[in-house]
């Protein structure tokens, strides 16, 4: 004769209350999105509805049986009758028991299946978004939507929806019989409840102000605690340890502070709601004892009565707390729907054509180009790369080499002038077919969670682990991956923090090699190659680089050495090329670099 | 559990203030339903209008004073439970910051990163769960127990079943589900791990055109987290069901024997529906004390990781020697002895072996050797960032372990090899390295670092913001900001770990003569890798494998050393360029 409590570890005070902060812009939307990722599951939500209402009238129902009971069956003392109408209850409660056990059931499996397909779009729409949208969203801001908004809109649909329609529909049922019973009596629990609904708005309001002040300041103390702990050695080597703890203790005390008063009012709501409604019952238990001597109120009646008054503070807790959750929640989904929204990269021309056998000829035609249209990085640069050509572009840090890198597999659109492959602009190739075309090397260099065999086979999907091994030959990474505790089967870390840079360098050659690219762009690959090791793999890059057209940025002059062209960048422009020879007679800045290089 | 109480030792009055309003407040709550039976069987029967009100006017009263314990419960807990966890991170935060890089290493930054958040904040919400609930439900549920057996011993066998039975399942079902749980969230990591790599490596991922893979290897992850949860949250949330069912055939139980003592007239009415009342109380405590327990076990981790780095034994720390002598570097003469070192102390092989090196005060001495000839290592050793396994180090002749750490790092000025700039100013970050230095101390620094013209050309200069929400200077330019920020020190010994690396060569020939020219006195240790750097240096000392294989100058080098040669000539032109 008790609605269910809703006591799983969600709905207990916790780190951030009881108490959303945040509200979605525009919930209808928000709502209407959430359909379509439910709405192939409408006849399991139609039964799940069903069964929620199945369930919330045997509870309620069985309560008001209470009246019957006691008036016709245990006063009277007819025990043939108690019997039957006991058996009548058992049935109404063990069906209603079997409705909860399924409504429960079939929402998780609705709400992880539409989760799962939530997952699945953000994760492909990620796949087809810009670099330049990568550029302008944080990373720790994308997994979060991953992480906790997901974890948001997961618990709600799981609890919040169901919870909300059994809590609304105990609430109309248990009015209903209430009034039913005795309309006099209901006046009582008529006036502390919108009572009760006051104080919890009242709470709410001034909770939510100092859960976000809360949020605020643990958000400071969390960045200021990772930022340090990361640079933690550089603390130490500047003894800088008391300065730390003593900005962390103010940043501490002050989250203190805030976190004691978002505690307290945010956790005040549910015992006080609990507590006002144990007034309710002792109003409606004095009320209705002169009632029953002043009205002949029956004696079932008032039973059944005051078993709904027990029940009636917890729908009501039920709902503004749910209600709290599922606003959350669609805060959530409209920041998960909001990278759904991004414009992907535009799809390509409807002539766009496929590249079959790529020569390797490239073009720059004054290409002008910056990030932002207001702050160009390369100014008017044209060049030619013949097939199988080397071209090196050198120059101090922050020239732009590594932006030209970006905009020969379309990362960016270039303002004007244009780019050509095989003397077809870039724009009107699809650009699968164009990034298929080369192999890109980056200084920063990024593996996967693998052994080394999949990590370098990465390049080629279909290569057999005899060609994986040989190109891993080829750029001298062989004899590092043997002496790995299991070879080619070394399991890396994400990101492959158990080698040295050096080593990481290597296998993302060696990934570009068994690619077997007609174009090969290095950014950079070899800085962190000790210049014995990069002169072991200079043959193999050699090798690697013949008969192809190769763009090559670096730091270390030795390995543009060879290179057919090299491209002196200043500030974004050109302005020196030339071979190594011709450039060294010449005497200017790339003289000057590479004399400074080796004086 | 002993660590975790000392941090409540502050908050000892809340804790107990907290705990008597919270039994206050269950006993004023548990008396109700006896006192709406007493208005049935006593007032209503004997239409007693007076012994209604008094009694009615009992419950109320003890109902607000049930809020207003409540209420301080709130406060006090919330109290004890914010001030524990700010004591706690404290705590955490200053043992961290003494642990010694082996420390570190061990327990990796991200780790103790998530330990000091995380994990605290878990702990908050456990200890705020205890204060509040921990006593209330046993105490709602012995409380309610004592009531109806005094009510009627017999019926108060029903509750004797009950209880088991409820138990028993919530038992069974959590058992099944924990473990579910736990997979659970190995799962959602694999997801979250696949999604973190992947927004990481975006450019490989679209230059080897493989969105559909990364796809189809998301969608594994996804599947496979899908169904272990709809099989977890499947499991827990047939909690309730269950429990509604044992509650509501107990409340058939009670109707069927308690209707007939009421016909045999040995119950009332009143005390009938007063034990439906306390059944349902006896039953909810029950579920609540078991989900809390559940939600300890969960906290049982968080709690497990905070002892860890707790209880973490530091192993470089000052001797008390050291305290009482209190050198401080002065010439700046580091010695090696014989030094042996090796990471971890079951490893087999050294790191470093038969190290012995001779670096005067004033010099400057390079070490080259191939990626992992074990160079940074050697110079971690001088600051004391790990201390040698066997063998001595000393500088100005005393063993580096009679110094303080404090005053050993305080004489050496290290730029790491992965050095980082922390949010705020320029200003404030150089001034890591000695925060009472003056403007024109900061400048020469900065001039020295040859970091002083770029930072300069920011608008705001030397006040220019860093990290979030700051500019982000490259590479290069960091290098030299934290050049700058150990010059700034004012060293007697330098320390550079191939810091210069991203710096373009004409820049680094310029630091190397400002260095030359400004910081006379200074001895300096660096690593790197382009021979350029190297070749002025007084002493050039060749690594391999973690031994010295060669010292001398670069021309005695030359001369003697094949092993140099190589190196030298792999940098060289190959033809002959300089007029």
């Amino acid at each position: 004769m008790s609605s269910p409590p809703r006591l799983t570890p969600a709905g207990l005070p916790g780190r951030r209350g009881a108490v959303s902060v945040e509200k979605a812009r525009d919930s209808r939307q928000v709502i209407r999105r959430l359909w379509i990722y439910l709405h192939h599951y409408t006849s399991l939500l139609a039964l799940v509805f069903f069964l929620v209402a199945l369930n919330t009238a045997a509870t309620v129902g069985g309560s008001y049986l209470l009246r019957p009971i006691i008036n016709k069956y245990i006063l009277p003392g007819n025990w043939a009758g108690l019997t039957r109408m006991l058996f009548l209850l058992l049935g109404i409660y063990i069906a209603g028991a079997l409705a909860a056990a399924g409504q429960s059931r079939l929402m998780v499996i609705v709400a992880q299946k539409a989760v799962r397909d939530i997952r699945t779009d953000l994760f492909s729409k990620l796949q087809g978004l810009p670099i330049r949208f990568y550029d302008t969203h944080g990373y720790g801001d994308l997994m979060s939507r991953f992480t906790n908004d997901m974890d948001n809109v997961s618990d709600s649909l799981n609890n919040s929806v169901t919870q909300i329609l059994s809590s609304a529909i105990t609430l109309a049922g248990i009015l209903g019989l209430m009034l039913y019973i005795s309309p006099l009596l209901t006046l009582v629990t008529l006036v502390i409840v919108p009572l009760m609904l006051w104080v919890a708005a009242q709470i709410i309001r001034k909770s939510k102000l100092f859960v976000m002040q809360q949020q605020v300041a643990l958000g400071i103390t969390d960045a200021y605690i990772e930022e340090m702990i990361s640079g933690q050695k550089v603390v130490k080597v500047f003894s800088h340890e008391a300065d730390a703890l003593l900005a962390f203790d103010q940043l501490n005390n002050d989250l203190k502070e805030k976190s004691t008063k978002a505690q307290m009012y945010s956790g005040i709501m549910m015992p006080v709601i609990q507590n006002l409604n144990t007034i309710n019952f002792a109003l409606t238990a004095t009320v209705g004892g002169l009632l029953a001597i002043l009205r002949g109120l029956d004696i079932g009646g008032l039973a059944a009565f005051l078993q709904y008054s027990r029940q009636f503070g917890r729908p009501v807790n039920e709902i503004s707390s749910q209600f709290n959750s599922l606003q959350a929640a669609l805060a959530s989904a409209e920041r998960i729907f909001q990278v759904i929204d991004e414009i992907p990269e535009p799809p390509d021309a409807a002539d766009a054509i496929e590249l079959t056998a790529v020569k390797g000829d490239i073009l720059l035609d004054h290409v002008t180009f910056g990030y932002n249209p207001d702050k160009i990085v390369l100014k008017d640069l044209s060049l030619h790369a013949a097939p199988g050509q080397k071209i090196a572009f050198v120059g101090a840090s922050g020239a732009g080499k590594t932006t030209i890198a970006s905009l020969l597999p379309r990362f960016y659109d270039i303002q004007s002038g244009t780019i050509s492959i095989d003397q077809t602009d870039i724009k009107n190739i699809k650009r699968d077919s164009l990034r298929r075309s080369s192999a890109i090397e980056l200084q920063d260099t990024h593996l996967f969670t693998g052994t080394v065999l999949e990590n370098i086979r990465y390049g080629r999907l279909e290569a057999t682990d005899e060609q994986v091994i040989n190109a891993a030959k080829l750029v001298s990474a062989d004899s590092f991956i043997k002496r790995l505790p299991q070879g080619y089967q070394t399991i890396l870390e994400s990101d492959g923090n158990n080698l040295s840079q050096g080593q990481r360098q290597l296998l993302n050659i060696a990934r570009a090699a068994v690619a077997d690219p007609p174009i090969l762009i290095l950014d950079e690959a070899t800085s962190s190659v000790d210049s014995r090791t990069e002169e072991n793999i200079q043959t193999g890059m050699d090798q690697l680089m013949k008969g192809r057209t190769s763009i090559v940025i670096a730091h270390r002059l030795s390995t543009v050495r060879n290179a057919d062209e090299i491209l002196v960048l200043e500030g974004g422009a050109i302005v020196e090329r030339g071979n190594h020879e011709a450039l060294l007679q010449k005497k200017g800045k790339y003289y000057a670099l590479y004399t400074t290089q080796f004086d | 559990m002993k660590q975790f109480l000392s941090f409540f030792s502050n908050y000892k009055k809340a804790v107990i203030v907290s705990s008597i309003l919270v039994v206050a407040d269950v006993e004023f709550e548990t008396v109700q339903p006896g006192l709406m039976s007493m208005i049935v069987d006593t007032g209503v029967r004997h239409k007693d209008i007076g012994y209604i009100l008094r009694t009615g006017g009992l419950m109320i009263f003890l109902s607000l004073m049930a809020i207003a314990a409540n209420a301080g419960n709130i406060y006090y807990s919330s109290i004890a439970s914010v001030g524990f966890v700010t004591d706690l991170r404290k705590g955490l935060f200053a043992k961290i910051f003494r642990f010694s890089f082996s420390n570190i290493d061990h327990f990796t930054s991200a780790s103790l990163t998530t330990r000091l958040t995380n994990d605290a904040n878990v702990l908050q919400d456990i200890v705020m769960m205890s204060l509040r609930l921990l006593i209330r439900a046993p105490l709602m549920l012995i409380s309610a127990v004592v009531i109806a057996i005094y009510i009627n011993r017999d019926l108060a066998l029903i509750i004797a079943v009950a209880i088991p039975v409820l138990g028993g399942s919530i038992f069974f079902i959590l058992r099944r589900g924990i473990p579910l749980f736990i997979r659970m969230q190995e799962k959602m990591d694999h997801v979250n791990g696949a999604v973190q790599e992947n927004l990481m490596n975006m450019r490989i991922v679209k230059s080897f055109v493989r969105e559909t893979f990364e796809k189809t290897k998301f969608a594994r992850f996804n599947d496979d987290l899908k169904k272990i949860a709809v099989s977890a949250s499947g499991t827990v949330v047939m909690v309730m069901p269950v429990m509604m069912l044992v509650m509501n055939v107990s409340i058939v139980a009670i109707l069927w024997f308690g209707g007939r003592k009421i016909m045999a007239g040995s119950l009332q009415v009143g005390e009938l529906m007063s034990f439906i009342s306390y059944i349902t109380q006896i039953l909810m405590s029950l579920m609540m004390l078991s989900m809390t327990i559940m939600t300890f076990s969960r906290a049982s981790a968080s709690s497990g990781r905070i002892l860890e780095v707790l209880n973490a034994s530091v192993d470089i720390t000052d001797s008390p020697a050291a305290v009482g002598k209190n050198l401080t570097i002065s010439r700046g003469r580091v010695e090696f002895k014989n030094v042996f070192f090796k990471y971890h102390p079951e490893a087999k092989e050294d790191v470093l072996k038969h190290i012995t090196l001779v670096i005067e005060s004033g010099q400057t001495v390079a070490l080259i050797g191939a990626t992992g000839s074990a160079k940074s290592t050697l110079v971690q050793l001088i600051p004391r960032l790990y201390d040698v396994t066997r063998g001595v180090v000393l500088i100005d002749g005393a063993d580096i372990r009679d110094y303080t750490l404090d005053n050993l790092r305080k004489g050496i000025g290290m730029v790491l090899q992965q050095n980082e700039l922390f949010s705020g100013t320029i200003a404030q970050n150089l001034r890591w390295g000695n925060p009472r230095a003056t403007e024109a101390e900061m400048r020469a620094a900065a001039r020295d670092a040859q970091a002083d013209d770029f930072i300069e050309a920011f608008p705001d200069k030397y006040e220019t913001q860093l990290g979030r929400g700051g500019v982000n200077v490259s590479g290069g330019q960091k290098q030299r900001l934290c050049i700058a920020m150990a010059l700034l020190k004012n060293p007697a010994i330098l320390l550079l770990d191939d810091s210069t690396s991203a710096v373009d060569t004409s820049t680094e020939a310029r630091i190397r003569s400002s260095f030359r020219n400004n910081r006379k006195g200074t001895t300096i240790v660096l690593i790197a890798q382009r021979i350029s750097s190297i070749l002025s240096a007084d002493k050039i000392v060749l690594l391999d494998d973690g031994a010295i294989i060669a010292e001398g100058t670069h021309h005695e080098l030359m001369a003697s050393s094949n092993a140099y040669q190589d190196i030298f000539y792999s940098q060289q032109p190959k033809e002959k360029v300089l007029p």
